[in-house]
């Protein structure tokens, strides 16, 4: 049987993104382990076993290690590794949070990262999402689950300049939103 | 287009949610004891209103998470929404139907 290598689902669009100018740049970020927690009740003994201040603002995310721990709902969190393998990740987690009534699934395969740089990124981003991206409102640390050109997304701020986003997208999607973000971009890319 | 107020995440557009019919429909008191008319009465019919009316909505392209809100089916203004551990409204903010199911 042939071995079966794991590609990532933008490997074709990698040439096109690297074409377009710094105003408006696109990176696609590595693999990353992500694990979705459901926990009730917040407190001092979840964050003793996480590692971490699970955010309980909506619309918000905060460093947690190497990767992020983003606010999906009142009961739900997005918790992300950098240095670890989704199964370790996956285990970590779910020790901390099963003794509180919680659980841990594995979801690493569900999203991809895409990284956008750039002083006309949130011009892009406008141009198929309909919340206020304004620094004064997005700034660093705010998230958002939301539409991005019909597509589902998270939206995850970077910087508070505003030039600096994380867009985490349905695998499945990512063809999709990676055509229309170079679309999107077109008006600001120069043509020689 | 509208935008409708999540109780977690704020005003987004009106695409990101899902409508989930009337809201505060009560659960038979005694199921077992219920006709087939009755069942599907409790399954199938619902109030319709002219003015405000209490409604199950799910942020399904946000948050997932379900919450009530008052709206008025004349205007399609939303009134307010409310958490579904909220009292729910009295029924004198509400408009009157000619059949009332939620009691």
């Amino acid at each position: 049987m042939a071995e079966l290598l794991r590609t990532h689902p933008l490997e074709a669009w990698s040439t096109a993104f690297e074409r377009l100018p710094d105003t408006v740049g696109i990176t696609v970020e590595p693999f990353v382990a992500m694990v979705d927690v459901r926990l009730r009740a917040v407190g001092a003994e979840a964050s003793a076993a996480l590692g971490v201040d699970l955010p309980t603002a909506p619309n918000t995310w905060v460093p947690s290690g190497s990767g992020r721990a983003v606010w999906l709902g009142p009961d739900e969190w997005l918790l992300s590794s950098t240095t670890e393998t989704p199964e370790e990740l996956e285990a970590r987690v779910r020790a901390g949070v099963l003794p509180l009534g919680g659980s841990a699934t594995d979801v690493s395969a569900q999203r991809i990262g895409l990284r956008l740089t750039g002083a006309r990124v949130r011009d892009v981003l406008a141009k198929g999402c309909s919340i206020d991206l304004h620094p004064r409102v997005f700034g660093r640390g705010s998230s958002a689950q939301t539409t991005l050109g019909q597509a589902g997304v998270v939206l995850l701020a970077q910087s508070d300049a505003g030039d600096d986003h994380v867009v985490l997208v349905r695998s499945s999607f990512a063809g999709y939103l990676a055509d229309w973000l170079l679309d999107a971009a077109l008006e600001f890319t120069t043509t020689n | 287009m509208q935008l409708i107020a999540c109780p977690w995440c704020g005003p987004r557009e009106e695409v990101e949610f899902h409508y989930g019919g009337q809201a505060h429909v009560p659960y038979p008191d005694d199921p077992g004891g219920l006709s087939d008319e009755e069942w599907a009465h409790y399954v199938f019919y619902r109030d319709n209103p002219r003015g405000r009316f209490a409604e199950r909505w799910n942020h399904s392209a946000g948050c997932r998470r379900w919450f009530n809100a008052v709206r008025d089916t004349a205007t399609y203004r939303f009134e307010r929404v409310y958490r579904l551990d909220d009292p729910k409204p009295l029924a004198t903010e509400l408009a009157t139907s000619r059949r009332n199911t939620a009691r």
